[in-house]
């Protein structure tokens, strides 16, 4: 099923690349491989994959910088990785239009269904109406959402914020993000809004709100609706 | 006595022996070729001394050459490398100066500059040419160069008597005798005459009339007399250097100390040369004294003040400051204390009856008490009198208009309120209510008004009250006797009234500056931190001069680090900054007001400490400063450059001890944690040879790849401890706080660490209500991430692990509980040391999980502590204070 997918990895590190490689390839992706920012623009133009994994300390181009450059007419996926830990990083490349991130190290497992979910989301030309997960399941034209085939109560701002991560099933979202879509520019800093509204929808319709499956934290960048 | 000091030399004179020959290893050596006058062949003898040194193989460039087109001269240059000459623009025309930058980077062994008087085009680095030779100097290459006596500042007055000439360009004798080598050039007067009638003399007079006059035998004779003398005093002064140096008994300094009196007069500059010159005759030390008193001075007076200091220093003289109104005496306690052996003072001018009587008495009041010590009383010139008269205005005539109204409007309303009370009261008691009012005046108002309210009241008194009335002409002889005692009373009675208010309010100032420095000096006791001491010494310096002072600090290897401090005042040009480092290197002030570069807008003060050099500090003057002013902003300085060192030593102090404490880190590092880094390296290495080798059935290699992931897992585990050590070790943790939802924190690290709690019975208890905390989720997360790591690790397998967290007394709690063995009592307080670990504790740990947790924990201003449980096991609580937030007000909205 992946035999039309090429992906290009821009990363310096040889032994990252050559992992990447078996690991894609064994799983029918097609890969393209640049070592460094100058090369990665060139090849992204040749090869139009259909998604790329950036590593974000390049040698040549700051991997932030490289990201608005491919931006610019770059419209396909584009997963960040980086041996950065810092949150900071990750949501300046997320706000510069990254679709996704992994850190160093990472698990394959994980890496793949990143890759499976950002391809399948650009891929679909339009959010169907309706989505199910599980005993969850939520119509976004008529602003219906059930749990067991109940009804569920929501309040306006809770049906807003769950369809936007709906909508965006598999993508993280950041804090700043959903707060200025949701409250509007002033309430930027007042992500106290997004945690008791998480809190809330959660008890609503999650199977264990303990353990959430459908509202996925992620921790200090923001949230993500699961598959 | 005495004899014991002639034979033991002077500890402070050995010292200053020392410092020279020190100086001398480091600076280059100056030669001086001297002359008494323009055209002896000064420049033609350096130029010959040069050649000499050249065929011995030394490396020399011209700086600057001025031949004056003499063909001999010109011949000589030949054979020797020129620097060429900078060029400036000075109002349309083109000037050159010697390029010192470029010489200074030629670096050769002897540069050649002509002309050590000359006065730089304004724009230059210096105002003068000498201070130019100095930079050279500093940078290790000698200097020859060329001088007329003429030129030397303490003769300057002698050369204008003898020739008529004023000098304008000077050298500080200090330049001249601190030269190693003076090489006299000497024709004779006929020789010099004939050399002139033949054109061969070059002179930078335009006036031909002027030359002509200077050019006379008898000028000649005078000027090669007084270089000759000044030559041999010279030799004097180095044979005395010699025997100091090698420690030769004979007749030391003299042991004389003179005091130079000074005021703000022209006559005083004289006065100076002078003293300079018997002082430099004698082998003297030289003191200079200005007695500040309640004479209020003109700015003209102010300005000549200060350039007479200016020259006292140039001399090399100390100079004090004393205050108070009994001149004689400040003069003479100085003297008892600085052991002063001669006074120097000038001849007091009598310009009214009053001063003559009052500065008779000075003299004769300083002849009968100075006691053994000498007094000089130097005369003054008539010529210069009568321009000193022209700025000696009667002091305190410079009131505000205001006060002259005020004065004259009270004084008519107080003899309007009596008039009509005269028949009662009689014109006497008037004259007492009114010199009542010429008194009160005085307590608020200048000399200038009393003066016009004295005059006054004695006008009106005399028409208005005095029979017959409305007449000047008065009756009785007892009431003209009456009328010039109540003039001369209400005259007297309010000048010194506002004489004592002056004084006053003097000492008022110096109070108030006594108090800021004492303020200053208070704070900056009290302040820390380099950045704090900055923001502290600017608000002091605001507060009481109204100057923005900002500074720049040293920035190691002996140069500035460019950062102006405190951040976002003011900001300097690539040139600017190079001044502040010129100021920085030579430890002198520099810029406007000062003779170095001062063609810019602000001045350059050095903050230099008692081991360390540490910075500059710039402010922006509207005008020079008086000596008053110069000495407080120096005690200023002091204070800032104390307590600045004072962080700077400590900072190091710190960086040492940091330092310190990472060696100990890396040493335990070695002995603790390459154990742990080799086993899971090991079990990779060996696994993936194994998978490698081949032929091995799936279920084999299935638990070979299953020992490379637990070793990998384990290596990155350590190292994401080590990283955090390394946070917490450098101090530079800052911690992020946000609202989060402790749900959150537990079901992430439960998450990550799912494979090592799924052998326990884990339970997690959060109460409903459990507000929104405000913390550093990504550090809480590796705490509880550790202490649950640290359960599963030392307890049993199935039995229970329990979190726990709720919010009491404005704190987050976190509650770690296990099974396991528990700590021993006595090793509880070691647990969160680092490298700490329990005697037969499992492998795989390193012994910094628990300190990180500590430290992460205090980054939180939280607390944590361990406890062992009733039934066994441990309970590890972590406490954060917090804020909360209403969720039900949120819900709400």
């Amino acid at each position: 099923m992946n035999e039309n997918e090429t992906i290009l990895i821009i990363d310096d590190e040889v032994q990252i690349r050559r992992l990447l490689e078996i690991l894609l390839s064994s799983n029918g992706y097609n890969t393209v491989f640049a070592s460094c920012g100058k090369e990665g623009i060139t090849s992204a133009a040749t090869h139009h994959p259909s998604l790329i994994i950036l590593d974000l300390g390049l040698p040549d181009i700051d991997g932030q910088q490289l990201l608005i450059k491919l931006r610019e007419w770059y419209t396909k996926p584009i997963i960040v990785l980086t041996v950065r830990n810092s949150e900071d990083d990750i949501i300046s490349a997320l706000d510069k239009g990254a679709n996704d991130y992994l850190t160093k190290p990472f698990r394959s497992g994980e890496l793949l269904a990143r890759i499976r979910t950002a391809i399948r989301l650009s891929s679909e030309k339009e959010t169907s109406a309706v989505f199910e997960s599980g005993s969850f399941s939520i119509d976004l034209v008529n602003h219906v959402a059930r749990k067991n085939k109940e009804i569920i109560k929501l309040t306006a701002t809770e049906f807003s914020l769950l369809s936007l991560l709906v909508k965006n099933q598999g993508r993280v979202l950041t804090h700043q993000f959903l707060l200025k879509e949701i409250w509007g520019y002033s309430y930027l800093e007042q992500t106290q809004y997004l945690r008791v509204f998480i809190a809330q929808l959660r008890k609503k319709i999650e199977d264990d709100p303990a353990k959430p499956e459908l509202l996925i934290t992620e921790s200090g960048i923001g949230y993500r609706f699961g598959n | 006595m005495n004899n014991l000091n002639n034979i033991r030399p002077d500890p402070d004179e050995l010292l200053a022996s020392i410092k020279l020959e020190e100086d001398q290893g480091q600076r280059g050596k100056l030669k001086i070729f001297f002359g008494m006058c323009a055209g002896v062949g000064k420049t033609y003898s350096m130029l010959e001394s040069a050649h000499i040194d050249k065929s011995g193989g030394k490396d020399i460039v011209i700086g600057y050459v001025e031949t004056h087109k003499r063909p001999d001269t010109n011949e000589l240059l030949t054979g020797f490398e020129i620097i060429p000459r900078k060029t400036y623009n000075y109002k349309g025309t083109q000037m050159e100066e010697a390029d010192i930058e470029s010489i200074i980077s030629r670096k050769p062994d002897i540069v050649l500059i002509d002309e050590l008087a000359h006065t730089n085009v304004p724009g230059s680095r210096h105002l003068k040419r000498y201070q130019d030779i100095q930079d050279i100097l500093d940078s290790g290459i000698d200097v020859y160069t060329t001088l007329n006596v003429q030129h030397l500042e303490s003769r300057t007055d002698t050369v204008s008597q003898i020739t008529g000439i004023i000098v304008r360009e000077t050298v500080p004798d200090d330049i001249f005798e601190k030269a190693e080598e003076v090489e006299l050039v000497d024709i004779t007067p006929d020789e010099l005459l004939q050399r002139f009638a033949d054109g061969k003399v070059y002179t930078h007079e335009r006036s031909e009339e002027a030359v002509r006059n200077f050019f006379k035998k008898g000028n000649i004779t005078a000027l090669r007399e007084m270089s000759l003398r000044i030559v041999a005093d010279r030799v004097d002064a180095q044979l005395r250097v010699y025997m100091q140096k090698n420690r030769i008994r004979g007749p030391w300094k003299s042991g004389m100390r003179l005091l130079a009196v000074i005021g703000p007069s022209s006559q005083s500059a004289k006065l100076l040369r002078w003293a300079k010159n018997l002082s430099y005759t004698l082998g003297a030390t030289l003191l200079a004294i200005y007695v500040e008193s309640a004479r209020k001075l003109s700015p003209a007076q102010q300005d000549q003040l200060n350039r007479n200091i200016n020259l006292a220093r140039q001399f090399g003289a100390d100079f004090m400051t004393t205050s108070g109104n009994d001149v004689v005496k400040a003069i003479l306690d100085i003297s008892q204390r600085e052991n002063i052996t001669h006074i120097i003072v000038g001849k007091p001018k009598f310009r009214s009856l009053w001063s003559y009587f009052t500065l008779r008495n000075f003299i004769n009041k300083l002849i009968k008490y100075s006691g053994n010590i000498d007094v000089y009383v130097l005369g003054s010139n008539t010529s210069e009198d009568n321009q000193y008269m022209k700025y000696l205005s009667i002091p305190g005539f410079t009131s505000r208009l205001s006060h002259y109204l005020l004065s004259a409007v009270f004084t008519i309303l107080t003899a309007v309120i009596f008039y009509p009370l005269k028949e009662f009261i009689g014109y006497q008691i008037v004259a007492f209510a009114l010199l009542f009012t010429v008194s009160i005046l005085a307590l608020f108002v200048g000399i200038g008004p009393i003066l016009l309210s004295a005059s006054l009241s004695a006008l009106i008194w005399d028409f208005f009250f005095l029979p017959p009335p409305f007449t000047l002409h008065v009756n009785n002889p007892e009431d003209v006797m009456m009328l010039i005692m109540f003039f001369i009373i209400a005259l007297i009675g309010g000048i010194m009234t506002s004489r004592v208010r002056r004084q006053e309010k003097l000492t008022r100032e110096r109070e108030l500056r006594t108090n800021a420095l004492y303020q200053l000096t208070r704070e900056l006791s009290m302040t820390s931190g380099i950045d704090e001491v900055i923001k502290v010494s600017a608000k002091y310096v605001m507060k009481y001069s109204r100057l923005d002072c900002s500074v720049i600090l040293q920035g190691g290897n002996n140069t500035l680090d460019k950062i102006i401090r405190p951040e976002k005042s003011l900001k300097l040009s690539e040139s600017e900054l190079s001044i502040a480092e010129w100021a920085f290197q030579h430890s002198r002030e520099a810029g406007r007001f000062t003779e170095t570069l001062p063609s810019t807008e602000w001045t350059f003060y050095p903050l230099t400490g008692n081991k360390l050099p540490l910075g500059v500090v710039i402010i922006k003057q509207k005008n020079p400063l008086s000596g008053d002013e110069k000495a407080f902003w120096e005690a200023y300085r002091t204070q800032i450059s104390n307590a600045l060192e004072r962080e700077f030593l400590n900072d190091i102090a710190r960086r040492a001890s940091i330092l310190n404490e990472s060696d100990k880190l890396y040493q335990s590092l070695f002995n603790s944690i390459s154990h742990e880094l080799r086993i899971p390296v090991a079990t990779i290495m060996g696994a993936s040879d194994t998978l490698l080798s081949g032929d091995l059935d799936n279920d084999t290699s299935r638990h070979l790849c299953i020992e490379i992931n637990k070793a990998s897992e384990r290596l990155n585990r350590l190292i994401e401890n080590l990283l955090n050590m390394s946070r917490l070790e450098s101090g530079r943790i800052k911690i992020k706080t946000d609202w989060h939802d402790v749900h959150d924190l537990a079901n992430k690290v439960i998450e990550v660490l799912r494979n090592e709690v799924g052998k326990f019975n884990l339970e997690v208890s959060i109460p409903d209500d459990m507000p929104l905390v405000k913390i550093d989720f990504g550090l809480m997360e590796h705490v509880l991430h550790n202490l649950l790591l640290n359960a599963t690790q030392y307890s049993k397998p199935g039995t229970t692990i329990r979190i726990k967290m709720y919010y009491d007394q404005k704190c987050f709690v976190m509650q770690v509980m296990d099974r396991g063995p528990g700590f021993p009592r006595e090793e509880i307080q070691n647990v969160f040391n680092k490298f700490y670990r329990l005697e037969g504790s499992i492998s795989g740990g390193t012994g910094l999980g628990l300190s990180i947790v500590k430290g992460f924990v205090q980054a939180h201003h939280g607390n944590v502590f361990i406890e062992n449980r009733q039934n066994g096991g441990s309970r590890i609580t972590v406490m954060i204070p917090t804020e909360i937030t209403d969720m039900m007000q949120i819900k709400l909205e």
